[in-house]
């Protein structure tokens, strides 16, 4: 079916995507959060009448106008490269995938694109209410946005409401809502949003927090840092409910990204969460040295949190290519666990069945045909490892997924302590004096985006080599294009999204230092 | 709840030539909202100070959005409903896709970022990236939309995985000469649509008589290329596939008969005609302003018209021309029942969407723009 393996092609396109994802999230974060920060601005202003609150709404609105303009670039990107990159994902999958995508424009991007004009051309030609509420239209369709793909993300992670029809040769949806309404994508869905939050509250401290340092713009500066802070502290209490949600969800559903996720190479009941750690350097799934240099962990933590069970054994990596470990399956029914290898060889029995299928059918051959089917059914569930042929290839990047995670856990931590100094010394009024701490905040800003773009690699990293978890890894998904080709346009991409990058920084900076009076609207 | 008992009564062939006409729909719309690409090709020609010029790029600035988000949804809807197309078309052409993508990736931040102070590249770049923008946006899609005709060289396996067989991955498209006059003939009526527009939302009386200049300039170009595509169109052999067997042969005259078969279509296509004939004319011979209304009118029934052609009456609308049976139709290239099914309650949404884009669209345009707006404090680019 796959003549040839080319990993310089899989590569490169991996690092293709990776790239454009990554330019994509840095700006939609602050998107998904700061358009709430200046509904809330706007609504106060609409209701107090005080044209200073006016005053405060244009200037994020600039700022969000510059950062939006680069999202959007960057977001036609992503839709396409399914098409361009992914090719045979696209076919495998796109009777699913490609139905939130195309919701995702019909009714977000238009509700977007639409309300921003009015936001920002509307000012004393649409009444005050009109334009407010046009300003929380905006704010709720970019959360939309974010629903449809995560919906469509959540679906790789875990793919429920769906079979796969062997006359077409890809997977078909059955039920909308089960896909649409699979745990693993509300959690999904929740913890990336709140993560925005996070994110474009720190964003708005750090800025005000700068405005304080030079003494200027102060009742601008404080009145944001009220509302972000509070905004900020509830979306980062939020952030580690739904955040420990997804971890339960990737126990459930990836197990293999869990234990990269923690380091976890020999699995154990009752296992313990790491709280710092360092990694053994070329630590092999299969040899004797210790998995880590050097650790801090919680006892019992992580069977509690993965399985709410203290005692529930916890499988490592090499328990997952090892097999013989038992475990519960959805219907709760025990079972022995196959190797990585067994695994491999039920999907090449279920992938040569859909081939005789195939011929069969071409044959006429009503009997084998039959036949065959049966005998793919019964080994569809490791599909996808028929693709592979090293039991070794199902194992992620394990210090990619764990340091990602923990730095991320760790500034989650931070953030909430942050959050609440920063609201302690407002509520006390003594916060412009508390000069460490204003230079604190612009330095959070950073961490902000750093703990945001962590998150990703440890969702999708940590889900390697799969595309489609089980059922479709990178090798088999990707187009057939010359691998030179595809390196071509990863450098093309990373010049032109580094420079426009580059003027955005620029010019928001120069906004911010201009300030509100002449940057407004 | 009487339309959904309607839809999930329709059979699956309904449904795909539903979508394809609902995909029809998106592309000829978005042939229409490439006014903003024509636009920006003049703005110099039109502009000659940076008064003139930023307006121009400030009428164009309020609508860039529209097509751009158009054209997402018109991807999302071609990889929902026909998604062998997506995977086939996207892969085997890639550097026709990567070249439309980067031509989108720089427009998207030129309006935002061209008056910013400090702005890194220069006001000059950003205008450059706009006719960029502009010149390929419009040649190659329109090309891209050519080879529903002209049919391009790849396979499909009995996994569906596509495969291109063209050596250039795309790029040898441009090189048909009809695949060209059709991309050209977008190009120009592009041009011919942005100067409506400006003529219809610009108060200024110098670009008024340049754009009415420009007018005859490119509507010549249009009109012989448009013509010359149209008239091969009719008398080629086209890609037709037996409604029972699937099997795809060639058919002399194929275009031609899809329209005599399907007169509604013919009608759409010469009312479409007309009406962009009409539009430019009135817009030449009298001091009018509301041409592009019957111009836009027309380019979407026109457009519209030669989609359906394309894919409707057992056509296939994705031909292969290395391997015949390998082509794409709406019956084999489409999602399946239940997926459309789905689509369609969501496609019911459309009309309201169109509704509050038209609301909140005659809310803030009730005035023109002229050079005194240039100068009030809202947002400009
Ligand atoms: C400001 C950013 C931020 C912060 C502070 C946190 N997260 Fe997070 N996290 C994200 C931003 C994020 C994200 C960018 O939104 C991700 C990427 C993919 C996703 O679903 O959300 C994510 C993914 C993600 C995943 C992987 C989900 C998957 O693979 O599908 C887990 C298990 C957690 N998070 C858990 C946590 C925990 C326990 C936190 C404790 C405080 C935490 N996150 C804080
Ligand atoms: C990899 C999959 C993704 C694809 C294919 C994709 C696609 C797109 C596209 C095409 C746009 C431009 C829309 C327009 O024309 O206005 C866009 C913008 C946007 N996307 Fe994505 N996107 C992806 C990932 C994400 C994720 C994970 C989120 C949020 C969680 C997100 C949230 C947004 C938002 C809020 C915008 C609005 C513009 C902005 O401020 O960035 N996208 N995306
Ligand atoms: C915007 C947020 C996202 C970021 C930052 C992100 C990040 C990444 C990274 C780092 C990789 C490369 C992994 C590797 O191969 O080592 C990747 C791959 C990929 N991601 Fe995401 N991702 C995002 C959202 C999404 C979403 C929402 C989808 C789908 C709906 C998606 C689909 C994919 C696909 C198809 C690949 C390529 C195949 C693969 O390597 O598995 N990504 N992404």
């Amino acid at each position: 079916m796959i003549e040839h393996l080319d990993t310089a092609l899989v590569n490169w396109s991996r690092a293709q995507f990776a790239l454009t994802a990554m330019y994509h999230w840095l700006f939609v974060p602050l998107t998904l959060g700061i358009t709430f920060l200046i509904a809330f601005f706007e609504t106060i202003y609409v209701k107090t009448g005080d044209p200073e609150w006016k005053k405060i709404t244009k200037f994020w609105m600039t700022i969000f106008g510059i950062n939006f303009a680069i999202g959007v670039a960057t977001g036609i990107i992503l839709e396409f490269e399914f098409g361009t990159n992914w090719s045979n994902y696209s076919w495998f999958v796109g009777d699913i995938f490609g139905a939130p995508l195309a919701i995702e424009g019909i009714m977000a991007f238009f509700l977007e694109s639409t309300f921003i004009a009015v936001m920002f051309f509307g000012w004393n030609k649409v009444s005050k209410k009109f334009h407010l509420l046009s300003t929380w239209l905006v704010a709720f369709g970019s959360n939309l946005s974010a629903l449809w793909i995560l919906v469509a993300n959540g679906w790789m992670q875990s793919p429920v409401g769906m079979h796969f029809n062997p006359d077409t040769a890809r997977n078909e949806m059955l039920n909308f809502w089960e896909v649409f309404l699979s745990p693993i994508a509300i959690n999904k869905f929740l913890h990336t949003i709140t993560s925005g939050y996070v994110l474009a509250s720190i964003f708005v401290i750090g800025v005000s927090a700068w405005f304080l340092l030079k003494g200027r713009e102060k009742i601008l500066a404080k009145r944001s840092i009220i509302i972000a802070s509070v905004f900020g502290l509830l979306s980062s209490l939020f952030l580690v409910y739904t955040g420990d949600g997804s971890a339960y969800q990737v126990a459930q559903k990836q197990p293999m990204k869990l234990a990269a996720m923690e380091g976890l190479y020999k699995g154990s009941e009752g296992a313990g969460l790491i709280v710092i750690g360092v990694l053994t350097p070329g630590k092999e799934y299969n040899d004797q040295k210790d998995a880590f240099v050097f650790k801090f962990e919680i006892p019992k933590m992580l069977s509690l949190l993965g399985y709410r069970n203290a005692n529930a054994f916890v499988p490592g990596v090499t328990d997952l290519i090892e097999g013989k470990y038992e475990y519960s399956e959805n219907k709760g029914n025990k079972q022995i666990a196959p190797s990585a290898e067994q695994k491999i060889e039920i999907g090449k029995t279920a992938i040569a069945a859909l081939h005789d299928y195939k011929t069969a059918k071409d044959n006429n051959d009503q009997q084998l045909m039959d036949k065959s089917l049966i005998v793919f059914k019964d080994n569809f569930k490791y599909f996808g490892y028929g693709f592979l042929n090293d039991p070794k290839s199902i194992i992620p990047n394990v210090p990619m997924t764990f340091y990602s995670f923990h730095i991320m856990v760790a500034l989650g931590f931070y953030f909430i302590l942050f959050f609440t100094l920063v609201l302690f010394f407002t509520y006390k009024n003594n916060l412009e004096p508390k000069k460490w701490l204003l230079r604190i905040s612009i330095l959070t800003i950073p961490l902000a985006y750093i703990a945001s773009m962590s998150g990703w690699i440890v969702a999708e990293v940590g889900r390697q080599p799969w595309t489609i978890q089980d059922l479709l890894p990178t090798v088999a998904a990707v187009s057939q294009i010359d691998a030179s080709a595809v390196q071509i346009t990863f450098w093309m991409f990373m010049v032109i999204f580094t420079t426009l990058l580059i003027a955005e920084i620029k010019i928001m900076t120069k906004q911010i230092q201009i300030g509100p009076k002449d940057g407004g609207h | 709840m009487e339309d959904i008992n309607m839809v999930e009564s329709l059979t699956h062939l309904a449904l795909q030539q539903y979508w394809w006409v609902i995909i029809s729909l998106l592309g000829s719309v978005l042939v229409f909202l490439m006014f903003v690409q024509g636009g920006q090709t003049l703005i110099y020609t039109l502009g000659k100070t940076e008064m003139e010029r930023r307006m121009l790029i400030n009428s164009l600035g309020r609508k860039w959005e529209f097509t751009f988000t158009t054209l997402v949804t018109f991807g999302g809807a071609f990889f929902a409903s026909f998604p062998l197309f997506y995977s086939t078309s996207f892969s085997g052409a890639y550097w026709v896709w990567m070249i439309i993508l980067f031509a989108f990736i720089i427009q998207a931040i030129s309006y935002e970022y061209r008056s910013k102070p400090n702005n890194f590249l220069g006001a000059k770049t950003y205008e450059i990236f706009l006719f960029i923008n502009g010149a390929l946006g419009t040649i190659l899609l329109g090309t891209a939309v050519a080879t529903f005709f002209t049919g391009s060289e790849f396979s499909v396996n009995e996994m569906n995985f596509s495969k291109w067989e063209g050596a250039a991955r795309g790029l040898e498209l441009a090189l048909n000469i009809h695949n060209l006059s059709l991309g050209l003939a977008v190009f120009f009526l592009a041009r011919v649509l942005g100067i409506l527009y400006f003529m219809n939302t610009i108060n200024d009386e110098n670009i008024f008589s340049r754009a009415k200049k420009q007018l005859i300039i490119n509507t010549i170009p249009f009109v012989v290329l448009f013509l010359t595509f149209v008239v091969w169109l009719l008398f080629i052999d086209g890609f037709a596939y037996d409604s029972i067997t699937k099997q795809v042969t060639l058919e002399p005259f194929k275009y031609l008969h899809n329209f005599l078969q399907m007169p509604f279509i013919l009608i759409i296509f010469l009312a479409g005609v007309l009406l962009v004939l009409f539009g430019v004319g009135k817009s030449i011979l009298k001091n009018c302003t509301n041409g592009i209304w019957y111009t836009g009118t027309g380019t979407i029934l026109t457009v519209l018209a030669l989609f359906l052609i394309a894919g409707l009456n057992n056509t296939a609308f994705y031909p292969s021309t290395y391997d015949l049976q390998s082509s794409l139709t709406i019956e084999n290239a489409s999602s399946s029942k239940y997926t459309l099914t789905i689509m369609s309650y969501v496609s019911l949404l459309v009309p309201f969407v169109a509704a509050y884009i038209w609301y909140a669209w005659k809310s803030i345009n009730n005035k023109k723009i002229d050079a005194g707006e240039m100068g009030e404090n809202i947002h400009i680019y």
